[in-house]
């Protein structure tokens, strides 16, 4: 009995490891197939011609990655420019609806997302910023400010006041002791909002349908394009392509986040 | 840290007075200082003593410029500072968690004030290395302040104070982070230090000794007010109050009536005392009286201050309680005997070993006692 203890355990973990990399790896076939149809178990070709297609320098990939990176670094750049003071507000400054407020960041998540892009859209329509750049990045700042005000706020929470007491008790202005001593010790939470916020512009889908299309191309919308028209090698690429960031800046924020300044967010 | 002459140490800085008249300041509804008035001279080194809760940070926050004040004026240099913010006081502060700043080096620390006041690069790394120097930090200016001991970082957050050549420097409780061995020798290291560059010092604690070393002049707080100001010697042996006196270590109550008779004061003979007549007035050797001590007082003395005798013997102008031996150890070079009068107990240490039951008396010696009138 005890030798067999074993098994229900490795029944668990292989149901766990094909739930988790079965569709990756059918990503990763797809994407190196040139020809695949049933009864086949396995692509029938194999090859990278649908990569050449993809990157090539003219090509609808290119210019929805080029669309992607753009918007996103615009994305990150206007959640810093309100997150950061509104973080230090929130955190330093007793103001009177400060939980109410930060509720209110959270408003367009705990709605459907559809609903809430449906009427954004709307709204936009009336000002014309549908299918622009600029009405794109709004939308995607909207669901970023969640990440990068709640974290922008316990970052600044874990510094001790003390520490800019310090700065301000041997001359320092204001102004001065946010820039030399708050800022650079928020930096770390900072940095980590800024990388959610660009892997959630990267990978943001239905606000983009709702106020991009047809002018405004980014790669979920390729993938979703590509997938709709039975591309699955296109798909699969694509999303292999939007992999590498997440990814990448996953193992980033890792290092970066310490545990105290989760442990603020939203106390 | 070993002393230096001067060649070492930054350019004398001169110490300010400074005066606070009349502050009054409160957190939300709760009146924390109530119409406090100080004068501290330059080059002086105050300590603002108190239980907690009992203002005297307040005080120096009000100083500093964190606690707004309600009412009153704070002075330096006879020139009126009360609403100015922090950063322009010229006051440096050693706050009780040193407050260092974990994202810079030592050197980057104590360097910070001279960077603001735009000191040439050159300059600057002097003075940051003179300053390592001056508190023993040799060699520590490039490591990160998280890598530092606590008497390191004490001597950091001190160094940051002083670099900047403030005319007041304020300590808030420095010394209740170290280890009791290092406070000891940090006590004195402040206090030379202080001496040496003739800067005017306020300093909050809770430690009773800690005031009494380092500070010219002690100032007692109790619930937000000043209850006595005086040199160490004073509030130790003339304690203004029983609350005071309590506070200096003499917690060892009796309640008598007393009466004045040609400037001595008479004790009657009762249950648990003989018959004491002890000197008083401004003679040597006299009781300490408050009050016009004729009738019932609250007599306050030390324990350490006490002797037992046993037999009849009263040794001359001393007061002896009567009492029984009900407790005895040993805690090295002398006996602890815990010695029960009446409904009381009170700790007295003798060298000569006696036992448990034995009758025993205290004696007071005229001097050890300290008399209030209700």
């Amino acid at each position: 009995m005890i030798q067999a203890a074993w098994i229900p355990r490795a029944i668990i973990l292989g149901l766990f490891a094909f739930v988790i990399f079965g569709p990756l790896a059918n990503m990763l076939l797809w994407a190196f197939t040139e020809v695949w149809y049933f009864p086949h178990k396995l692509p029938v070709e194999w090859g990278f011609g649908f990569w050449a297609r993809v990157f090539k320098p003219r090509g609808n990939a290119m210019l929805s990655l080029n669309n992607s990176v753009v918007i996103a670094i615009f994305v990150v750049i206007t959640c810093l420019l309100v997150s950061i003071p509104a973080g230090y507000a929130l955190a330093r400054g007793r103001l009177p609806w400060r939980s109410l407020i930060l509720v209110a960041f959270l408003l367009p998540q705990a709605f459907p997302s559809v609903a809430v892009h449906i009427n954004i859209a709307r709204i936009f329509y009336g000002f014309g910023l549908n299918g622009t750049f600029v009405g794109v990045v709004l939308v995607h700042t909207v669901q970023g400010l969640v990440f990068s005000v709640w974290i922008a706020t316990a970052a600044f929470s874990a510094i001790d006041r003390e520490l800019e007491e310090a700065a301000r008790n041997i001359g320092a202005s204001p102004l001065r002791t946010f820039f030399t001593i708050t800022l650079p010790m928020a930096m770390p939470g900072i940095m980590a909002s800024a990388i959610f916020v660009f892997l959630q512009s990267l990978d943001e889908f239905t606000g983009t349908f709702f106020v991009g299309v047809p002018d405004i191309m980014t790669m979920p919308l390729l993938l979703f394009t590509a997938s709709m028209e039975g591309n699955y090698q296109i798909a699969s690429i694509t999303a292999l392509i939007l992999l590498v960031p997440s990814v990448f800046f996953m193992l980033i924020i890792e290092r970066f986040l310490k545990a105290d300044v989760l442990a603020k967010v939203g106390s | 840290m070993p002393q230096r002459d001067g060649e070492n140490t930054p350019s004398a800085m001169t110490g300010v007075s400074l005066e606070v008249r009349g502050v009054s300041a409160s957190y939300g509804e709760v009146r924390v200082l109530q119409d406090i008035s100080l004068t501290i001279a330059p080059g002086e080194f105050v300590a603002l003593l108190g239980s907690s809760g009992c203002g005297k940070t307040t005080l120096l926050r009000s100083i500093s410029g964190f606690v707004p004040v309600d009412d009153g004026q704070i002075l330096l240099a006879g020139q009126d500072i009360t609403n100015r913010p922090p950063d322009k006081r010229n006051m440096a502060m050693v706050f009780q968690s040193y407050a260092l700043w974990p994202h810079m080096t030592a050197a980057q620390n104590i360097g910070y004030g001279l960077r603001l006041r735009r000191v040439p690069q050159a300059d600057l790394k002097r003075r940051v290395a003179a300053m390592l120097d001056l508190l023993g930090l040799e060699g520590l200016g490039e490591r990160k302040v998280t890598q530092l001991s606590g008497g390191q970082r004490q001597r950091v957050a001190l160094g940051r104070a002083l670099a900047i050549e403030p005319q007041i420097l304020l300590l808030d409780e420095p010394l209740s982070n170290l280890d009791a061995r290092i406070r000891q020798t940090v006590r004195h290291e402040i206090k030379a230090l202080q001496e040496q560059l003739g800067i005017t010092a306020v300093h909050v604690t809770h430690d009773r000794e800690e005031a009494m070393v380092m500070a010219d002049r002690i100032v007692i707080l109790d619930a937000g007010h000043i209850v006595q100001v005086g040199a160490p010697e004073e509030v130790y042996n003339r304690p203004a109050s029983p609350f005071i006196a309590a506070f200096m270590g003499a917690d060892n109550v009796v309640d008598f009536t007393v009466e004045r008779a040609n400037g001595r004061v008479r004790i009657p003979a009762a249950e648990h005392n003989d018959e004491a007549f002890l000197p008083a007035g401004d003679v040597s050797g006299a009781v300490h009286l408050v009050g016009d001590c004729n009738g019932p007082v609250q007599a306050h003395f030390r324990g350490e201050a006490a002797g037992l005798v046993s037999g009849e013997e009263i040794p001359p102008d001393s007061l002896v309680l009567r009492g029984r031996i009900s407790q005895s150890s040993y805690p090295g070079g002398f006996y602890r005997y815990a010695i029960q009068v009446g409904a009381q107990q009170f700790m007295v240490d003798d060298p000569r070993p006696l036992s448990v039951g034995a009758a025993v008396g205290i004696s007071l010696p005229a001097a050890s006692l300290h008399l209030y009138s209700p």
